[in-house]
């Protein structure tokens, strides 16, 4: 009786620190293979930083949103677009394709901790948004002229971390549901639209009406708007109400996902 | 007196020798039925027990249900009805987890990191792994370990999932095919890594499709076919027949008959002990139970008989008698 009270508390720390430790090399390998994969590091961080660079940096030189110029507003934007692929695609795709595989049934078997599998997948999700986020930030300074304090920059880099939860959930969600095949076109089809309605290539204001309330639903839209607002940018609702929006949006997905994975464990 | 000791002597070695002392079962299945939400029925009634230092080859024809009692084994799924007991714990508990291994049949594993990462990490998982240099000396992967896994042969990449299973240095290791697409030297070698596992007490199950690996390898052959199990026994009891799916009824021993006869099969079939017969080409193959009265038998109906040759069973030919429709 008093050894069982003593071995619990001294097992318990080890226990845990064996799965931080367990975490912190499957979160480095995790990068380190996703950066190897060139067909996935030079396109999650090229199309930000070209679309960057075309769109907030050369054909919109000088050029100002309500007092804020598109070089800044478009970095706040383009921050949101670029970790969002990383999440989608370093999460969504790659964990469809270790489900497939039966990859994912071997990690399940062994002593691996499932949490620290996926939250894995999500801090190399987010290594990839940070680094995105100071490309951009280091073009929009050194080639569009665009000041912004340490603050403002924490700030950016904290919503880019904060907001692989919701992509992440949805691309569980989207594992669990769509083949391995069809998974990357799957991505597409809600990376691409999600980004156009959530106002990250075209200003939200600019956009139809309709579409504009549209946008209330995506989460795009809602990270977006807390993103300029890190930036100085007025954003058009509440803060509290783009973290509930997200808030929303990541507990839909995470039902979804979760209904499928029972789905999943049920047919295996 | 000593009768009395003899006689307590007697008992307790038939005990032993009738079924396994409970602490030497490693793993079990108690009357397991799994049925699937789509309805398919891959387990019905069925019961497997493991024991400790042993090698267990489980065979089937593909949907028998191998692949379903191996899972429920490792905890990835569990049963509609029945116990799934590893260590005398449930196989989803993580202290059951870090005393199996287990290696599967995986269609892609992530191709960029190396080998010596993929066995790094999985050595991570476990409090007290297998030395780092005794893996790769037991799964022959001296020379590659700095290679992706993606550079790798198909043979190499099967003995890096047969290293991961071996990371932890497992008291018991699941092998789900372990020599598919090895050549034979490899193959070899990997026999002798099993072989070697189980003389160090550890138990192995492993579902194969080579019945030579099973009949070499095995001690102990677990037939299934249709989610029951068909027979049970060693090698050489799987082989004849009858002593495995019968206990208690005296041996009977299926052998097989070769020859050039023009009966027809009808005429064959009806034959005292014959089971089967079958023509191919100009041979004609007969399976008896009682393999000197279907001789004698088919000597006299048929004089023109020739290119007589008799056989006992090899694993392949007990194993597809067993599981024939």
């Amino acid at each position: 009786m008093s050894t069982a009270s003593i071995a619990i508390p001294t097992a318990q720390p080890s226990a845990f620190l064996r799965n931080v430790t367990i975490f912190l090399t499957e979160a480095r390998y995790e990068f380190v293979r996703l950066l190897r994969t060139r067909a996935f590091s030079l396109s999650v961080v090229g199309f930000p930083v070209a679309f960057y660079i075309f769109f907030g940096l050369v054909m919109n030189r000088g050029e100002m949103i309500h007092g804020v110029s598109v070089a800044k507003y478009m970095l706040g934007t383009y921050a949101v677009f670029g970790m969002v692929g990383a999440a989608l695609f370093g999460i969504g795709v790659a964990l469809s394709g270790e489900l497939s595989a039966g990859w994912l049934e071997l990690k399940r078997a062994s002593p691996m901790p499932p949490l620290a599998y996926l939250l894995a997948k999500c801090s190399s999700a987010m290594a990839f948004g940070v680094i995105i986020v100071c490309l951009l930030t280091l073009l929009g300074i050194t080639a569009g002229h665009v000041s912004l304090t340490a603050m403002q920059f924490a700030h950016l880099i904290g919503l880019t971390m904060a907001g692989v939860f919701p992509f992440a959930c949805m691309g569980m969600a989207l594992a669990l549901l769509v083949p391995f095949n069809s998974a990357p076109g799957f991505a597409n089809m809600l990376y691409l639209p999600m980004s156009f309605c959530g106002g990250l290539w075209v200003p939200i204001m600019m956009l139809p009406h309709v579409m504009q309330k549209l946008a209330l639903v995506l989460p795009t839209y809602h990270l977006s708007q807390l993103t300029l607002g890190a930036l100085g940018y007025a954003s058009a609702g509440t803060t509290a109400s783009h973290w509930s929006g997200l808030l929303g949006f990541t507990l839909v997905m995470l039902g979804i996902a979760s209904l499928a994975f029972r789905k999943f464990e049920q047919n295996s | 007196m000593s009768a009395v000791l003899e006689f307590a002597a007697a008992v307790s070695t038939e005990h032993v020798a009738g079924q396994a002392a409970p602490q030497d079962t490693v793993a079990s299945l108690t009357r397991i039925t799994k049925r699937y939400a789509n309805g398919v029925l891959a387990l019905d009634d069925l019961s497997l027990s493991l024991r400790r230092g042993e090698i267990v080859a489980l065979l089937g024809p593909n949907g028998a249900g191998k692949s379903t009692a191996v899972k429920l084994m490792m905890g990835l799924s569990t049963p509609t009805s029945g116990s799934v007991r590893i260590f005398g714990g449930d196989p989803r508990e993580a202290d059951t987890r870090l005393r199996t291994g287990v290696m599967l049949q995986v269609g892609r594993a992530p191709d960029m990191l190396r080998v010596r990462e993929h066995i790094n990490i999985f050595r991570g998982y476990y409090p007290s792994p297998m030395a780092y240099a005794e893996i790769v000396r037991a799964a022959g992967l001296e020379g590659v370990e700095g290679r992706l896994f993606g550079e790798l042969s198909g043979g190499q990449k099967q003995r890096v999932l047969f290293a991961l299973a071996l990371a932890g240095d497992p008291d018991l290791i699941f092998l789900d095919e372990p020599t598919a697409g090895l050549d034979i030297e490899a193959r070899r070698g990997m026999w002798a890594q099993i072989r070697s596992l189980a003389e160090r007490g550890k138990t192995v199950l492993l579902t194969t499709h080579y019945l030579e690996e099973a009949d070499t390898l095995a001690h102990r052959i677990v037939v299934i076919n249709k989610g029951r199990v068909v027979c049970e026994g060693t090698p050489a009891e799987v082989k004849s027949l009858g002593a495995a799916s019968s206990g208690n009824s005296p041996s009977r021993s299926l052998k097989i008959i070769r020859c050039s006869t023009s009966l027809p099969a009808g005429t064959l079939l009806a034959i005292p002990g014959v089971t089967g017969a079958e023509v191919t080409g100009a041979l004609t193959a007969i399976t008896t139970t009682q393999a000197e009265a279907t001789l004698r038998e088919l000597l006299a109906l048929d004089q023109n008989l020739h290119s007589l040759e008799v056989q006992s069973p090899a694993l392949e030919d007990a194993f597809l008698a067993l599981t024939a429709e």
